[in-house]
């Protein structure tokens, strides 16, 4: 990701976001993520961090301002974008193999094509002997994986990610965390990441960003200058800790503001 | 299963003792058999009468299947139509309650007179009675899909076709047959319903509401007791065959079949 940096992927120009006569959830947003860049965005609860997302896949439009993806409007660049869940929104009635096959269906990609992609996802993310499974029968982390591999299936360029692994255990999060960023390091896709925690984001991104509520606006940008790869021992380094600081510090002046 | 060998043991030993119960009453306090016929005299009006109770049965059961099958076909239609829009099911959801409300057995005379008494009729009042359930739990499962399912779908370009058919009717299934176990119980009381007006279009041979009739005019109250007995077996064949078929498509993935199997 060394030339590729300076190319943008998503640009946010002046985008405000108001619901009915409320408050602007957001106000003139004014945001660049670059391709190959992982962005985390943070914040307290109503700045607007999930509507970001929402706004940058298309499911709901700004009110004023222009967003571009891949240089076209949000919808028509849907192709090449995947999103991920709070919830791994799987279909209880579909095994595995169906749930991770599901984006791939819906853009007609034929059954044997099909096929083949979703037996190399499930080896991508360790999923084979459960292929045949429903989602009943898989703990809370698997999901989620059934969930990452679905949306890794259609090769997206972007990739947002609402709060994936809010919901897991920590010891689950940060092996998810790991691999989430060994198949960033094959698939070479953007990622925007919305968490609230520190920690997390840190360990997955190359640029964090703190967002302040009432209305959402950016705050502050900090860039995560750790090396990749990145792994478990990342999170004992010195340059890891005083980062979560650095970020904690920022979340604090936008809480107490 | 040895649970539910207890179970089903500890039902027999009730009706046992009830039919022991009903047989010492009937001898003890002299009740004339045209009132109360004792058990032995029920058992032995169904064996005499086997073949005119087994053509009843028949005949009910195919009105009351009937139906019910046309009621699930036409209630999913009509559930297709108000999971289009807040505003069809505003406008249109009312009636689905009529239906419901409508004593049926205050509409059954009007049916019989527009389509003439025997099957057609009493297959009518089946369906009418079964629709409203049917309706009801089609619409709400249609409708009830998580708005995160619907976006998931949306970022793949799904058209709405492809929503419906991958997301909204199979997330409906488990609905359907909650109405469908509803339906199945009160299609035979629609039939029975219906037989009672509707009678036979062939004389002397009728579902078993027209035979209660007729045991009942002639005086006849231990074969009364076996059609009784008839209707209630076969409402409760109806509801263990759409447990079963509920547990044979949905034990799969969800919730509501897998009591059956898990426990």
């Amino acid at each position: 990701m060394s030339a590729d940096v300076q190319v943008p992927q998503i640009t946010l120009t002046g985008v405000t976001k108001t619901y009915g006569s409320n408050p602007p959830v957001l106000k003139n947003i004014d945001l660049s993520i670059a391709k190959g860049e992982f962005v985390s965005l943070i914040g307290p609860s109503g700045c607007g961090k999930s509507t970001l997302l929402k706004l940058i896949s298309g499911l709901t439009s700004a009110t004023s301002g222009d967003i571009l993806v891949d240089g076209m409007t949000p919808l028509n660049a849907r192709e090449t974008v995947s999103y991920i869940f709070q919830d791994a929104t799987l279909l209880p009635w579909r095994t595995v193999t169906g749930n991770v096959g599901l984006g791939l269906e819906l853009e007609h990609v034929s059954r044997e094509v099909r096929q083949e992609k979703v037996q190399s996802l499930l080896e991508l993310v360790g999923l084979t002997h459960v292929a045949r499974s429903y989602p009943r029968q898989l703990s809370g982390g698997m999901k989620m994986r059934v969930s990452v591999a679905r949306a890794l299936a259609t090769r997206p360029r972007l990739l947002l990610m609402d709060e994936p692994f809010g919901a897991l255990d920590e010891m689950t999060r940060d092996r998810l965390n790991e691999e989430l960023l060994r198949l960033r390091a094959e698939q070479n896709w953007t990622a925007v990441f919305v968490t609230h925690s520190v920690a997390e984001a840190v360990f997955l991104s190359t640029r964090v960003i703190v967002l302040a509520p009432s209305p959402g606006r950016i705050a502050q940008e900090i860039p995560i200058p750790l090396p990749f790869p990145r792994s478990s021992e990342t999170r004992e380094s010195p340059q890891f800790e005083s980062l979560v600081t650095e970020v904690s510090r920022a979340l604090r002046g936008v809480h107490a503001a | 299963m040895k649970k539910y060998a207890v179970i089903l043991l500890n039902a027999a030993a009730v009706f046992a003792a009830l039919l022991l119960l009903w047989q010492g009453l009937d001898l003890a306090l002299h009740v004339p058999p045209y009132m109360l016929p004792p058990p032995l005299a029920v058992g032995r009006a169904v064996i005499a009468r086997f073949p005119s109770l087994m053509t009843s049965l028949a005949i009910t059961s195919e009105e009351a299947a009937g139906g019910l099958a046309a009621s699930i076909v036409a209630g999913v239609l009509i559930a297709l139509i108000f999971a289009q829009s807040r505003w069809i099911r505003r406008m249109l959801y009312p009636y689905t309650i009529l239906l419901q409300t409508v004593p049926i057995v205050a509409v059954a005379p009007l049916i019989i007179m527009w389509i003439g008494p025997g099957t057609a009729s009493v297959t009518l009042v089946a369906f009418i009675i079964c629709l409203a359930p049917i309706i009801a739990n089609t619409t709400q499962g249609l409708i009830s899909v998580e708005p995160n399912l619907i976006h998931l779908f949306l970022m793949h370009n799904a058209s709405r076709l492809q929503i419906l058919t991958r997301l909204r009717l199979p997330h409906a299934v488990p609905s359907l047959f909650v109405g469908i176990r509803i339906a199945a119980g009160i299609s035979v009381i629609g039939a029975i319903t219906g037989e009672l007006f509707a009678g036979s279009s062939r004389v002397g041979e009728g579902g078993l509401g027209y035979s209660i009739l007729y045991a009942a005019a002639q005086l006849q109250t231990d074969y009364l007791f076996a059609l009784v007995l008839a209707a209630t077996v076969l409402g409760f064949a109806f509801f263990f065959l759409v447990m079963f078929l509920e547990w044979y498509f949905l034990h799969n993935w969800h919730e509501s079949a897998r009591t059956l199997t898990d426990e």
